[in-house]
């Protein structure tokens, strides 16, 4: 099996302006933190964003290089909306693309399944369609539930993504991933709808040793949907990895509080996103 | 008797002749009053753990480490699939709602650009167009109770009717609770009536917090309080008494 271990510099040299980026987890958890991080050292640009969309989003927003983000939600969980993102929104410097948290997992579905849309009702009648104008509905070919005419469904267009980014608890160098947690979320789908997909972990470990910790079920991740691995322990810090991490919240506070304040924005950039490596961030998180 | 105690019961009501169904309140009177309502009268409903199983006990809020007996596992994906096979009922809040049942919890101002930007859409428009929903609303004013709401993140009963069928065959806005009273919208044009009203409040009360006409019933029933053991369950599902601190007195 090949080994797919790289560095970030690895990683940050295949990233390019506008790219369509898909970032797994969900909210402020198990979020790829360390590659998010790599992407604002790498200074890319007009990137979009796509997510069950936690801190990256809002960071992204901040450093300007996030042109538009496709969305399910944008939350830290524990602090219900993304500070960062209400202030981007309201400023209008962000486009938004907002989908039913449902109809997102439909997008993803369909770009892993090489379809061009997924149909289902949610959408109708609501809002989504004035954040997404582009939206196209279609009609079923087979008869509607009285034998008439096809029912009329919204028909969420396939996410497909440049690259995928997700973090995991373990992986082999050959690209196997498995997650302990309690929730996979939506990481699978998110490596099959990218061209390329580089997943970070907690600990590479031999693939023997892949059942040490937990049973074939938490092997969700099958490496023919993986080209690059990434040793990065804590790499998902401040959001949760459990069962190796639970959130930082009291760091998480201090992100959040940057949005009200462009100094303390400027401060917290310089001293934990512009570390020039995971382990220089590390250092200064314990430093704090 | 406690205005927080009598929401959770009213919460609970609108789970009543619910079975075999996935009970899913969001926040904080809402799991309490979903939680009460399996643990008494709606035994066959399941509720989760707000995380990712299914739990057969009526599990204490804020209590991370309770007991628990777990019966399924239901991550975030299975939650979808259940909303679209349409074995869910699930409570919302909204930080407005008209009178045809339509819920903002997106955005106040222009959608696109908002002036404050809420929640979000979140699962919203899926929710409503695939299963029954009810509304919790803690501060029953004006500005909650809007003659329009400035986004439609669940579609209320104006909304389906441009739908049309089959599309709204599975639209349902059972209840809205508040502060107040509980609200239905059982009319002819499907617009928003009083259930009941909370006792020791007032028809004028609730007509004076509302932006639209309410239809009003020539009697207007009170909430029922709660027994003596809901009481004692609503201290064992709320240790910390979170409750009360979501409803102002």
């Amino acid at each position: 099996m090949a080994n797919k271990q790289m560095t970030e510099d690895d990683f940050i040299a295949e990233l390019r302006d506008g790219m369509t980026i898909g970032i797994g987890g969900w909210g402020s958890r198990r979020k790829p933190m360390s590659l998010v991080r790599a992407i604002v050292r790498s200074g890319v640009k007009d990137l979009t964003i796509v997510a069950y969309g936690g801190p990256e989003i809002g960071i992204l927003a901040a450093t300007g290089q996030m042109k538009k983000a496709v969305y399910g939600f944008v939350s830290l969980d524990s602090i219900p909306l993304e500070p960062q993102f209400r202030v981007a929104r309201q400023t209008g410097t962000i486009e938004a693309v907002e989908y039913d948290e449902g109809a997102f997992y439909l997008g993803l579905l369909a770009a892993s399944h090489r379809v061009p849309f997924y149909p289902t009702r949610a959408g109708l009648g609501s809002d989504m369609t004035t954040m997404n104008p582009d939206l196209r509905t279609v009609r079923s070919p087979y008869p509607g539930p009285d034998g008439g005419e096809g029912e009329e469904l919204v028909a969420i267009p396939a996410f497909e993504l440049d690259l995928a980014l997700i973090h995991m608890n373990r992986a082999d160098a050959a690209g196997n991933g498995q997650f302990l947690g309690p929730d996979l979320f939506f990481d699978d789908l998110f490596a099959m709808a990218a061209d390329r997909t580089v997943m970070s972990c907690e600990r590479v470990v031999p693939t023997e040793n892949l059942l040490d910790e937990g049973s074939f079920h938490t092997l969700r991740i099958q490496r023919i949907f993986v080209d690059g691995v990434i040793e990065a322990p804590l790499g998902a810090h401040f959001t949760e990895c459990p069962p190796d991490y639970d959130r930082d919240e009291s760091f998480q506070k201090l992100y959040a509080a940057t949005a009200k304040d462009p100094d303390a924005w400027k401060a917290f950039k310089a001293t934990y996103l512009d570390a020039p490596t995971h382990d220089d961030y590390l250092k200064a998180v314990d430093a704090r | 008797m406690n205005r927080a105690d009598i929401c959770v019961i009213a919460i609970a009501e609108c789970f009543r002749g619910d079975a075999d169904l996935l009970c899913n309140p969001i926040g904080i009177c809402p799991i309490i009053g979903g939680r009460l309502a399996k643990a008494t009268f709606a035994p066959d409903v399941v509720t989760t753990d707000a995380v990712s199983v299914l739990t057969t006990n009526p599990l204490p809020l804020g209590v991370p480490d309770a007991p628990r007996q777990t019966e399924s596992y239901v991550p975030y994906r299975t939650i979808f699939d259940i909303v679209w096979s349409g074995k869910r009922h699930v409570m919302m809040g909204a930080t407005q709602i008209d009178r045809f049942g339509n819920q903002n919890i997106a955005a106040i101002g222009d959608f696109r650009q908002p002036k404050v930007q809420l929640l979000g859409l979140r699962g919203a428009p899926g929710n409503l167009i695939n299963h029954r929903t009810s509304y919790w609303v803690p501060n029953h004013s004006e500005r909650s109770f809007v003659e329009q709401v400035d986004v439609v993140s669940g579609p209320g009963y104006d909304r389906m009717r441009e739908v049309g069928a089959p599309g709204n065959r599975f639209h349902d806005v059972h209840r809205v609770v508040s502060n107040l009273g509980v609200f239905s919208f059982e009319t002819p044009d499907n617009s928003m009536k009083i259930h009941s009203i909370h006792p020791g409040v007032t028809v004028e009360e609730v007509v004076d917090a509302t932006a639209f006409d309410l239809v009003i019933p020539d009697e207007v029933a009170e909430t029922r309080t709660p027994t003596g053991e809901e009481l004692e369950l609503i201290e064992v599902i709320d240790p910390h008494g979170l409750h009360h601190g979501e409803v102002p007195s």
